[in-house]
């Protein structure tokens, strides 16, 4: 056949591939991005017209620019054009029956896990009715944060009820100009998050908890953003421990964060997508722009994150430190097994004086991945006295894994006082040793090693959530040794 | 042949004036070598030509913007000068104290009125590498341009395209060189862009032994350009003691490579100490190409004004069982800008490696910065390696104790700074030159703490 021959072939399959879907599930668009695509989606969601405008200035921006080719990381190249940017919700499959239709190695997994039976078939995706008990739950907790004056919906919702404060804060930390999948996300995205605390309010409860409870139907494309106004505190947390398959193999997603005088944010995330096979066929890019900014006197955020999934993790949760005393946070713990690969870290970027910053990044390697700390430290001239400590430690396990470490620092004025330290180990023979002697199975003593390896970060996160973290480790490490 | 295999493709007019040069070049001065060199630099030429002058957007330039070196109007140095320099001119450059060979390269061109060679140990080779290329073509042949690669940097490219001298020190098996070789680099430019391109060769056979003392200073009334290449291959057990110290005058443009090779169970050291130039990039890149490898990079860098000065290091574990360790220290003054990258590489296998690297820096005035990058690549299990790198100031707690000593203030920073100096100068094994550098350290570092304490 010849190449011409082939070209035809393909297109014909590809025609008929999408020709029937598109007749079935009307709510579904056309695959593909343009300009027709973005106002489809704005017209479903009825938004005003000010996103519609952002959307197309965002979708123009990013026909101008090139995918960005510097990161550790390798995939091959990304169809934007065979992407479905627009699916309703309600053409999703319908979900398992009940458990007993479920893959056994995921209900396995949840075991492992310790998660509650209860919570296994609203994971699993088991129809909704069956769970009616703990919608109720979400309910009650709506209601007590709205006494306090508390948003917290879809985004979709925030762009209806709360349209002053999401053309106020939408893309002040991110804007759509800032990178390739920022862009695009900015283009396209579907729902996510918004969350408003009002000036001096605290939180009464972890978003985290309320997050388990409601479902969690990520996008591709989701967009959160949380602005805490003066003096106000909250701790949120994202995604969740156990596993989650997911269709999409292309994630953007956006966060942003906004912190005024004397307002404190906490972000934890614990990411577990499907990581592909062991071969490495499949499994998600995860690529997110995620990023706070310290915008108010003492304000502090805090990016606390466990990356155990997706095929590549790329993302750099940053702090924009621009109070004079705000702090930045960045704890991390990435794994990657098998051939999952990781390029994360963070940025700090001092602007006010007596700015404080603290990294600290633990990557795990096993099997054949590849896991990056790629971090900036910068210290701008007016930055007066600004303190930063990093700490980077990679653990090893195996000899066909890799660990990287690529630091910046950049200073620019001399009171700062800003240090790095890395250090790369494995785990040691006599480590297990000494563990297997008291007792204790290989795995087991690997999954304590790596914990205790994990400890400083586990211990940033919300208990319940750092209990399952290093059981997570352990599930996600099985069979690396031995 | 001159013409047919120069490239003609267009380029960006400071690549074309390369070109140009290298074609005169070609017609005139390159005559005199052998025809294997002149395929060697239209290899070099080409690759220049395809790589063009590297610009802030590639990564190993980001911090380190040579677009002052490219505006230069280029006239590289293909005769040997006209300059009379005496030997008195010369001696204020020696070490005192220093025994043995010195050999004066004066715009890359070897001197030999200058210089004194003293007795050398049976089969010890040392002298001008363009000589060489007749005299011993096969040596020379075997080991130019195999260790430095001229295919991923332009200026290696371009010293490849245009060398014209240069030192050759070949050490035959077993043989201990006692006294340790200095190579003197003059610069004695009296126009703008006058630009030298030496290149160096060390061969060190097995089980030898040979220190080396590099340095390079300026005294014409014009900015010049330097952009040299040593390459040293150091042999199975073998012990090598590089020390290069950069002192050209503050207008003036430094661009360098040493690249190492080092065989197995041998040992390496090198320490670079630059304090001059307007733009002095470093590139220190060492392989491992053996087991049980021994190698310390040491350094220190000391600025002022609106200097620039760049280092950048690959440490490529390609062998198990290796120990490197590197240590620098910058102190940084006035407007000026110091960058540092050390890339420790450990490639699949490489078990055991050692790795260790620490970069220090000492910012002295607000108007100073540091962009500093250590980076570590890691691709096998059994490794130790750990690096740090730190931004700061002095300490405030250090300055207060021996102020309560009654110690004036800008005396206990000069003291705290020099000691900061010191840590690197004190590896330094070859004593007169430590003493030396040590000296002229303090005086250097007494000057920039009064700048800055008025």
């Amino acid at each position: 056949m010849s190449d011409s021959d082939k070209t035809i072939e393909q297109f014909v399959q590809s025609d008929y591939k999408y020709g029937f879907t598109t007749d079935v599930e009307t709510d579904t668009a056309p695959p593909g991005l343009s300009e027709d695509i973005i106002r489809l989606i704005s017209r479903k969601k009825n938004e005003p017209e000010f996103m519609l405008e952002w959307r197309l200035k965002a979708y123009r921006h990013w026909l101008t620019m090139e995918e960005p080719k510097w990161s550790n990381v390798h995939y091959p190249p990304i169809d934007y054009q065979s992407i479905v940017y627009y699916a309703a919700p309600k053409s999703r499959k319908p979900g398992p029956k009940s458990l007993a239709d479920v893959d056994p190695a995921i209900l396995e997994m949840y075991r492992k896990l310790g998660i509650s039976l209860q919570e296994q078939e609203r994971l699993a995706g088991v129809a909704v009715d069956a769970i009616m008990d703990s919608v109720s739950v979400g309910t009650t907790l709506k209601g007590q944060l709205a006494e306090k004056g508390i948003i917290f919906c879809s985004f979709t919702e925030a762009v209806h009820e709360h349209p002053e404060l999401i053309r106020k804060w939408l893309g002040s930390v991110v804007p759509y100009t800032d990178n390739y999948f920022a862009a695009l996300n900015a283009a396209v995205f579907s729902d996510g998050s918004f969350c408003y605390i009002p000036k001096g309010v605290r939180c009464p409860v972890e978003l985290s908890t309320y997050f388990r409870i409601n479902a969690i139907n990520t996008g591709q494309f989701e967009r959160t953003l949380i602005v805490a106004e003066e003096g106000a505190y909250v701790n949120y947390l994202e995604g969740c421990t156990a596993p989650m398959r997911d269709e999409n193999q292309l994630h953007a997603a956006v966060v942003e964060l906004v912190a005024l005088d004397n307002a404190q944010i906490k972000y934890s995330t614990v990411q577990n997508w499907y990581p592909g096979d062991k071969d490495g066929k499949g499994g998600i890019y995860n690529f997110v722009t995620k990023r706070g900014k310290c915008a108010g006197v003492n304000s502090k955020i805090s990016w606390t994150q466990v990356e155990t999934g997706s095929a590549i993790t790329w993302k750099y949760p940053s702090c924009i430190l621009l109070g004079d005393n705000s702090i930045g946070e960045f704890y991390s713990v990435a794994l990657t097994n098998n051939c999952q690969q990781a390029d994360t870290g963070t940025k700090m970027i001092h602007i006010g004086k007596n700015t404080r910053s603290t990294i600290v990044s633990k990557g795990i390697s096993a099997g054949r991945g590849n896991n990056s700390y790629r971090g900036l430290v910068k210290v701008s001239k007016g930055a007066t006295n600004a303190r930063n400590f990093s700490q980077c430690d990679s653990l090893l396990i195996g000899d066909k894994c890799g660990a990287h470490t690529f630091p910046y620092i950049e200073v620019h004025n001399k009171t700062a006082t800003v240090e790095h330290e890395a250090s790369t180990s494995k785990v040691g023979e006599d480590q297990i040793f000494y563990l297997n002697q008291r007792g204790l199975s290989t795995q087991d003593a690997v999954s304590m090693i790596v914990n205790g390896f994990s400890k400083e970060v586990f211990k940033q996160l919300p208990m319940e959530f750092a209990v399952e973290a290093q059981k997570l480790l352990g599930v996600s490490l099985e069979g690396s040794v031995g | 042949m001159t013409t047919t295999t120069s490239p003609t493709k267009p380029g960006p007019a400071d690549v074309q004036a390369q070109l140009a040069a290298f074609g005169a070049f070609e017609k005139d001065g390159a005559r005199r070598f052998p025809a294997w060199v002149t395929e060697l630099r239209r290899t070099g030429i080409a690759r220049f030509a395809a790589l063009g002058f590297p610009t802030p957007r590639l990564e190993d330039w980001k911090y380190t913007n040579v677009a002052p070196i490219s505006q230069l109007p280029f006239k590289p140095a293909v005769k040997p000068s006209l300059v009379a320099l005496t030997a008195t001119d010369v001696a204020r450059f020696a070490f005192a104290g220093l025994g043995g060979s010195r050999l004066v390269f004066v715009n890359g061109h070897f001197t030999p009125k200058l210089s004194t060679i003293s007795k050398l140990s049976r089969g010890v080779k040392l002298g001008s590498l363009a000589a060489a290329m007749d005299s011993d073509s096969d040596l020379v042949k075997q080991h130019l341009g195999r260790y430095a690669s001229a295919n991923d940097q332009a200026f290696r490219a371009l010293n490849v395209a245009f060398f014209a001298d240069g030192a050759l020190i070949y050490v035959p098996k077993g043989v201990v060189v006692e006294e340790p070789v200095h190579l003197l680099f003059i610069g004695s430019a009296d126009e703008d862009g006058t630009a030298a391109h030496p290149r160096n060769l060390i061969v060190a056979e097995a089980g030898s032994q040979i220190k080396v003392i590099e340095s390079y200073v300026s005294v014409g009334s014009a900015a010049g350009f330097t952009n040299a290449v040593t390459e040293i291959a150091v042999g199975e057990g073998a012990n090598v003691e590089h020390c290069k110290f950069q002192n050209e005058r503050p207008d003036a443009f430094h661009i360098a490579t040493i690249q190492s090779s080092l065989a197995r169970d041998s040992r390496f050291t090198s320490h670079s100490i630059s304090v001059g130039a307007q733009i002095a990039r470093h590139d220190i890149n060492t392989v491992m190409t053996g087991e049980g490898v021994e190698c310390v990079l040491n350094g220190l860098y000391v600025a002022s004004d609106s200097q620039l000065v760049d280092h950048h290091m690959i440490v490529d574990h390609a062998q198990p069982r290796c120990a490197s360790h590197e240590f620098f220290h910058g102190i940084l003054g006035g407007a000026s800008r110091g960058v540092f990258n050390g890339k420790i590489f450990v490639r699949p296998g490489a078990q055991q490696t050692d790795a260790k690297q620490t970069n220090r820096n000492l910012l002295l005035t607000d108007d100073a910065t540091v962009d500093t990058k250590p980076q570590l690549e890691i691709f096998a299990d059994d490794v130790k390696c750990t690096h740090g790198a730190t931004v700061g100031r002095l300490d405030e707690d250090a300055i207060f104790y021996l102020r309560s000593r009654g110690i004036a203030h800008n005396a206990a920073r000069r003291m705290l700074t020099q000691a900061f100096a010191s840590n690197i100068l004190a590896r330094i094994g070859i004593e007169p030159v430590r003493k030396q550098l040590d000296e002229f350290l303090q005086s250097r570092l007494g000057a920039e703490i009064r700048a800055v304490e008025g």
